[in-house]
């Protein structure tokens, strides 16, 4: 019997939002409420997927996918879309942080959001429905739905709610996304269309196109590469893409900021992991393309956290410090080893929280004083001093100091990346002190020394609901910096069988190149065949 | 057959009782007309029931009622029947009330269907012309308008120019086969050698004619000027319908009559596409008036079109290729007609006592006027940016699916960069509908014709995006694929 909770946990929020439709604009109240209790439900739905992951983190399913949903072609059959979903643990840990993250947010806009408060949470409503389907899709179709729908409420949350140069981000961001993706829907067409040629069938499952698309020929592997790669890159984003990211994390509402640092950047990491290394082992290994993706990781994390270094506002060093940190991500990705691998997905979940957090903090002040110039604070720590304290711990999360989660994250990264070149370790550590840096003398500057600016000599501390928001990500900072081995455990299966067929198909594709069908090479004259 | 009887019976009776009826009244033949297009439709209903597959032929061979031809005449009654809902209001303002508007709609749809089901080169061109002229009235409907006046010029001189190129053409062909029948024609020409000068200038002048009425470049000049002035209910008439009769006519002839000769114009074609994606999304950018801003991405989406048949002239028929290069084309008309019909539609109630309604600037915070016809606005510019879950992606998914089938990489490339630069054009009116602050207050007046009209198309619009195996399995139908793999209604 299939169970349904990934669908009810997808859908919850877009239901909410569809409540939202019918609550009066005039009442502000009872669409905060509405709103909050349906992120918070959807969290708590998502919760009982815990205990039920857990119990089947060894269990070797045949495709390597869990708690499958839908049947073939149960969507559009003329075209062999289908609606199914299935996660493994690398989907599941995403899942959570999109669920956890989602409700911290909404719950963090309450006071925040004054104009057009009704349309602010339909849309984040919607926006968190779309995340959680870009990490739910076992269909490409619906993967690619989701993933270019997403954009719309993202793109609306910055354009609206944003800051004065909104409309120049909200454009830039979505030009940007929607670039990557449509070269990325060129990509997905040729494996869907390749699947066809070898075995007749039209079909978007994934499951299925991982048999299929190693099979493709190396010099037509390589352009279908770079069509996802600049897709999922952008999205990341790796060093050349990133510049919509600064624009965009600097004028969206915090909440968005959040999510997008939080949620959003994921979907590159977690498109290279699904997509990219599966599809097209013998690309990816080559050495070449191999040091290509390395090199620009290795350029991010030191440009990232050198650009940071020299910023004067606090959203947008947060926002290079993004670029920095995924770079840490990608580098793990690229090591191409379990233990690489393993160190991404954790330490992606590990910026969602510490990210997501630092954002929110930058948000208590910029909400409190509408600036988010570092000169304009100092000596914060007087005034606000549970506010300090909470900070000093997501700092230092994210720095990386031992037993917070940020260690265990890079830590393992790196060593991933040490066995497959210890040159790349070498190249990529100083990364580690420059972050230490950057963080460290933010805080300082923020936070200690006396109360320079008589306006910042009233500002309030924290309130309930604002340190509400908070516990959840601390105690992740904690439980994942202390005791990592649940998180281990969960990436085991998928990480390794991620590994295990990227050895196997690198073999098969270069080894076996000649037994490819003819015809692949060249489609146009493939056999004819109607397609339904 | 039928159907297009009872159209020209109810324009005319529409004629007769415009005489008879005081000014409030009008609106009765709005109602008349509505009517006459649901009639038409039950007719229509009532062959597709009894249709065999290889369809009805009659007029002496000069007709063909198939699968194909009733697609699109469903097609151009649904056309219709949203721009008489969203006319009523828009005549009022404008006080040009008057019976012959719809008598002129409904003849142009009757001109129309002899498009589309025409298989005789002068059936197809009396239909063309009974088309053209009423749109060239309809353009110019807005006598003391002098916008309205110069676009309905233009129109005209352009399109009885393209039609005599047109007519040059077709009779080269009558020449050469000695009949005017596509089938004949098709004998005659696959006998001939393809780069016989008479046959490629018989062919070069043809598709002048065929171009300029599916407006792609270098002969759309006439579009944006006809659009920009006519009045926007009409605007959003022409954009669609006349386009996908257009599209019919082009279909018709180059698949059914001209196939032979489809190494000579594949070619012609590709360059065209380009030219139509470049030169139209490239103008588009900087429009500041939202009609003509439509006006060239309507003649963009031809581009993409034009892509699609690329794929098919490429291809084998009955190849992936060219099926989905069909599909795409017959989905992306489906898809084309409800969306940019919703967005004139938005863009017709925009106009008022004092207000033209048309400029970008009006557009603005147009969620405080009116949010349901802003966020429904929204839905109809994400779909005509081709992004999911809105139906515009349906169609941009089958042209692209063909393009990669038939192996045209750079052309797809090219196509999906140039849709990017659609979205730019497109958000620009989402910016000012969404961000920016209303130059006036005060609600917008929407008529209940217009909210139908404005529902009807949304609905369909995401009816289509999140589920469109219904609409495909049509489309299937309609090309007789589901019997055989080959199409095989409209080419042999």
């Amino acid at each position: 019997m299939q169970s349904h909770i990934l669908s009810i946990i997808l859908f919850t929020p877009l239901i909410g939002a569809l409540v939202l439709l019918f609550v009066p604009r005039e009442n502000k109240e009872a669409v905060r409420w509405i709103a909050n209790i349906f992120a918070f439900g959807s969290f708590v739905i998502s919760l009982p997927l815990v205990p039920m992951f857990w119990a089947q983190r060894f269990e070797v399913t045949p495709t390597h996918f869990k708690f499958l949903e839908g049947t073939p072609n149960n969507w559009i059959p003329s075209i062999g879309a289908s609606y199914n979903l299935g996660i493994d643990g690398i989907s599941f840990l995403l899942i959570m942080l999109t669920t956890l993250l989602g409700w911290i947010s909404i719950l963090s806009s309450w006071t925040a959001i004054e104009t057009r408060v009704k349309e602010y949470y339909l849309w984040f409503l919607v926006l968190q429905t779309g995340m959680l389907g870009v990490f739910m899709a076992l269909d490409l179709f619906l993967f690619f739905v989701f993933w270019e729908a997403m954009l719309v409420p993202m793109y609306l949350l910055i354009g609206i709610w944003g800051g004065s140069r909104r409309l120049y981000a909200a454009i830039k961001f979505f030009l940007y996304t929607l670039l990557g993706s449509v070269l990325m829907l060129l990509g997905i067409l040729f494996l869907y269309f390749h699947h066809h040629t070898v075995t007749g069938v039209f079909t978007f499952s994934i499951p299925e196109l991982y048999k299929t698309a190693p099979l493709i020929p190396f010099n037509y592997a390589v352009w279908l590469f770079v069509a996802f790669f600049i897709g999922f890159a952008i999205k990341v984003p790796m060093f050349p893409f990133h510049t919509w990211l600064p624009d965009a994390h600097v004028e969206a509402p915090t909440a968005a900021s959040v999510i997008l640092a939080g949620v959003l950047l994921k979907m590159g990491t977690y498109g290279f992991i699904r997509f990219s290394l599966p599809f097209f082992p013998a690309v990816v290994s080559h050495p070449r393309v191999q040091k290509w993706m390395i090199g620009l990781s290795i350029v991010a994390i030191i440009y990232g956290a050198l650009v940071s270094l020299m910023q004067k506002d606090m959203k947008k060093l947060v926002a290079y410090s993004s670029v920095s940190q995924m770079g840490f991500c990608t580098l793990g990705i690229f090591a191409l080893n379990s233990m690489g691998l393993t160190g991404s997905v954790l330490q992606q979940i590990n910026h969602g929280i510490s990210t997501g957090a630092l954002f929110l903090i930058v948000g208590i002040l910029y909400e409190r004083r509408r600036t988010g110039e570092i000169s304009e604070y100092g000596g914060i720590s007087n005034v606000m001093p549970v506010y300090a304290t909470i900070a000093m711990i997501m700092f230092l999360s994210s720095m990386g100091l031992p037993l917070l989660n940020g260690f265990v994250g890079e830590f393992t990264i790196l060593q991933g990346v040490f066995t497959a070149n210890w040159r790349w370790a070498a190249w990529a550590a100083p990364g580690v002190v420059l972050t230490a840096a950057y963080l460290l003398w933010l805080y300082q500057r923020v936070f200690f020394g006396a109360v320079t600016n008589p306006n910042n000599e009233k500002l309030h501390d924290l309130t309930p609901r604002e340190v509400l928001t908070f516990v959840p990500l601390i105690v992740m900072v904690l439980w994942i910096g202390l005791y990592p081995k649940p998180f281990f455990q969960i990436l085991e299966q998928p990480v390794n069988q991620i590994v295990q067929a990227l050895h196997d198909n690198t073999n098969v594709s270069t080894a076996g190149s000649n037994m490819v069908n003819p015809n692949i090479a060249n489609p146009s004259v493939a056999t004819p065949k109607a397609s339904d | 057959m039928l159907p297009i009887v009872e159209l020209a019976i109810f324009a005319l009776g529409i004629l007769l009782i415009d005489l008879m009826i005081p000014r409030e009244w009008k609106w009765i033949n709005a109602v008349g007309a509505f009517v006459g297009v649901l009639f038409a439709a039950l007719c229509v209903w009532q062959i597709q029931s009894t249709l065999p597959p290889r369809g009805l032929t009659g007029f002496y061979n000069s007709l063909l009622v198939d699968r194909f031809a009733i697609y699109f005449w469903y097609l151009f009654l649904a056309g219709a029947a949203v721009a008489i809902l969203s006319s009523g209001h828009y005549l009022d303002v404008e006080d040009e009330h008057h019976g012959e508007y719809y008598v002129l709609i409904l003849l142009s749809v009757a001109g129309m269907m002899c498009m589309a089901a025409g298989i005789d080169i002068v059936l197809i061109f009396v239909g063309l012309e009974l088309m053209a002229i009423s749109t060239y009235v309809l353009v110019g409907f807005l006598r003391r308008d002098r916008r309205s006046n110069e676009a309905a010029l233009k129109y005209m001189l352009l399109g009885a120019f393209s039609s005599g190129i047109f007519a040059y053409g077709l009779s080269l062909f009558y020449g050469i086969a000695g009949g005017t029948n596509l089938a004949l024609i098709a004998r005659a020409v696959s006998a001939q050698n393809p780069h016989n000068p008479v046959v490629v200038i018989a062919l070069l002048t043809t598709m002048t004619g065929l171009l300029f009425k599916i407006a792609a470049i270098p002969f759309h000049q006439w579009a944006p000027d006809a659009y920009e002035g006519a009045p926007t209910s009409v605007t959003g008439f022409i954009s669609v319908s006349v386009k996908a009769a257009s599209w019919a006519m082009l279909l018709r002839i180059l698949l059914y009559g001209l196939w032979p000769l489809r190494s000579v114009y594949t070619p012609v074609i590709v360059v065209v596409a380009i030219a139509t994606m470049t030169g139209a999304n490239f103008a588009a950018l900087t429009q500041s008036n939202t009609k003509r801003l439509l006006a060239y991405s309507s003649i963009a989406h031809v581009g993409y079109m034009l892509l699609a048949f690329v794929a098919m002239g490429t291809s084998q028929i009955g190849s992936p290729g060219f099926l989905d290069g069909f599909k795409g084309i017959l989905i992306y008309l489906l898809v084309y007609t409800f969306m940019n019909l919703g967005a004139f539609a938005v863009i017709t109630s925009l106009r008022q006592r004092n207000v033209i309604g048309d400029e970008l600037d009006d557009m603005a915070g147009l969620y405080r006027r009116a949010p349901v016809e802003a966020a429904l606005m929204l839905l109809f510019l994400i779909s005509l940016a081709g992004i999911p879950p809105a139906a515009g992606f349906l169609g941009k998914y089958y042209i692209f699916l063909s393009l990669i089938e038939s192996g045209h990489y750079g052309l797809a490339s090219l196509g999906v960069i140039y849709s990017v630069f659609g979205l730019y054009y497109y958000l620009r009116i989402a910016n000012a509908i969404l961000m920016r602050e209303p130059m006036e207050t005060g609600r917008l007046p929407i008529s209940l014709g217009m909210r139908c009209a404005v529902g009807v198309t949304a609905l369909a619009t995401i009816v289509i995006g999140v589920y469109p195996e219904p609409f495909i399995r049509g489309v299937n139908w309609s090309l007789g694929i589901a019997q055989s793999p080959h199409v095989a209604a409209v080419v042999k």
